[in-house]
């Protein structure tokens, strides 16, 4: 009796939470529609978010696209097909790794900072603070967050996918002796329109589920330095969960 | 212009506020004293919409706040300014940018009329020179001296202390209770204070309140509070000789 109590208790807050965010999220947008615009909050934020995580990127990238292609050629080259290594490595990057691994460097990076800048800032109650000035929290907090997140990571998910298939070019043809023209050839026919901006969309939609995410559990966290560990884990975890199921249902809509 | 009829509040289920009737007069500077877990800071955060009554209202200038939100609450909130007990400083900010930031949100003053207003703050509770500063850097009093700043720099009508004084040393504690008095003479808004420092608050307030058992058990203009004849009051403001003496 006591499992199917926990299991009922757990299903209800499990619900009550998804409930709560789901709430979160439409307040933040809410507040994208009301004066004031908060465009230098939004830029400090890409700055942080976008600009400050370029280097991981780039760094996740280079060695994404250089392992590809290493594992990439030495298939390829049972079936004579060493010619087809700059589609293998380019649709992989623009279609799935690029969005991915950049979304998931995101979360770790700036996604766990700004749960714990704002979990900090809830226990320090400087977010009462602000309610004192009049100011509303989510509007001043959370929305330049989203949107710069929703903005950045589409950004580096295209530097990730340029940098990922330089990377493989690197070790494909420098290192490994392709065909430098059959890469770049193979890797032009491959890659059509709707790979690009399907890996755009899963950006911007991984791009909000951090933000929301990572914003929602920083800004209740509980009022404990343990609380507020607890909420920057959960946040970088379910964040890091969500983006690979929803990329799993986007895929399957978009191919 | 505050008033508080009937507030009930429980807090993790436990009942803090049973019943408070308050009235705050307007220019002058009450005090709510009473012993620790009381819910004095409960009952201050009622006072600005931090938190919303169980039962009863909170009147501000005839407002029932207890059931706004949102843009009306905000509109009621920008009558007001709070000192938090530990000032509640943006920490990624600068004393300057702190100060001077409900001015920027507002867009209050131009960038040279707002460096002149920070800055005449900023001497006025001696922090002259410190505006560069991070909170982090700063001492307990600078930082209380900081968020007085903050509080003042838009000229509030009403201003709530939560414990302004707690975890100071009694000359730093003096030197912020003077602060205060004086601000409240210059700038003559309305101020509730809580707070622990007895004797000291009855030298510097108006009007004193005493928050005891969730409800009003007195309150009296500062002078006659102590005089009360009021078991309650006299037990918390003169408790007993000590059990052990000193020396012999």
């Amino acid at each position: 009796m006591l499992f199917i109590h926990y299991l009922g208790s757990s299903a209800l807050f499990m619900i009550e939470e998804m409930g709560k965010m789901f709430l979160f999220l439409l307040s933040a947008f809410a507040w994208l529609v009301r004066p004031p615009f908060r465009f230098r909050q939004i830029m400090k934020q890409i700055h942080f978010i976008g600009f400050k995580s370029s280097f991981v990127v780039v760094l996740t990238s280079v060695f994404t696209g250089m392992v590809l292609a290493l594992q990439g050629y030495y298939s390829l080259r049972k079936f004579g097909a060493e010619g087809l290594l700059g589609s293998a490595v380019s649709l992989s990057m623009i279609r799935e790794l690029g969005p991915v691994l950049a979304s998931l460097m995101v979360t770790a990076r700036a996604g766990s900072a700004i749960t714990a800048e704002l979990g900090l800032m809830r226990i320090t109650e400087q977010i009462d603070a602000l309610e004192t000035m009049a100011i509303n929290p989510l509007q001043y907090l959370i929305t330049p967050k989203v949107v710069a997140t929703v903005l950045a990571v589409p950004l580096l998910v295209s530097i990730f996918d340029v940098v990922g298939i330089t990377g493989g070019y690197l070790v494909g043809v420098k290192l490994l002796g392709a065909s430098a023209g059959s890469y770049w050839s193979s890797v032009e026919s491959a890659v059509e329109w709707k790979d690009v901006y399907g890996g755009i969309l899963k950006a911007l939609s991984f791009g909000l589920i951090v933000s929301w995410v990572c914003c929602y559990k920083g800004y209740f966290t509980s009022m404990s330095a343990e609380g507020l560990g607890k909420a920057t884990t959960e946040a970088v975890v379910l964040a890091s969960v969500l983006i690979l199921v929803w990329d799993y249902f986007l895929t399957s809509v978009l191919l | 212009m505050i008033h508080l009829e009937g507030v009930e509040k429980k807090l993790s289920g436990q009942p803090v506020l049973r019943g408070v009737n308050l009235e705050i007069p307007a220019g002058k500077l009450t005090t709510i004293i009473g012993p620790s877990g009381e819910g004095k800071s409960v009952l201050l955060k009622h006072m600005i919409g931090l938190m919303q009554p169980d039962r009863g209202r909170v009147l501000v200038n005839g407002v029932d706040i207890s059931r706004l939100r949102g843009k009306k609450l905000n509109e009621v909130r920008k009558q007001f300014a709070m000192l938090f007990q530990s000032a509640k400083l943006f920490d990624s900010m600068t004393v300057f940018e702190n100060v001077s930031f409900p001015l920027r949100e507002k867009k209050l003053a131009s960038e040279a009329d707002l460096k002149k207003m920070v800055e005449g703050m900023l001497e006025r509770v001696g922090l002259e020179g410190m505006g560069h500063k991070y909170p982090a850097e700063l001492s307990g009093g600078m930082k209380k001296r900081a968020g007085l700043a903050r509080a003042l720099v838009m000229g509030p009508d009403i201003i709530l202390f939560d414990e302004p004084t707690t975890g100071l040393d009694p000359l730093m504690a003096k030197t912020i209770h003077d602060l205060i008095v004086s601000m409240h003479r210059v700038f003559g808004f309305t101020a509730v204070m809580v707070s622990h420092e007895i004797p000291e608050i009855f030298g510097i307030s108006d009007w004193v309140a005493m928050l005891k058992n969730g409800t009003i058990a007195a309150m009296a203009p500062s002078h006659d509070f102590q005089r009360l004849d009021n078991p309650i009051v006299q037990e918390f403001i003169s408790p007993g000789a000590l059990l052990v003496p000193l020396s012999t």
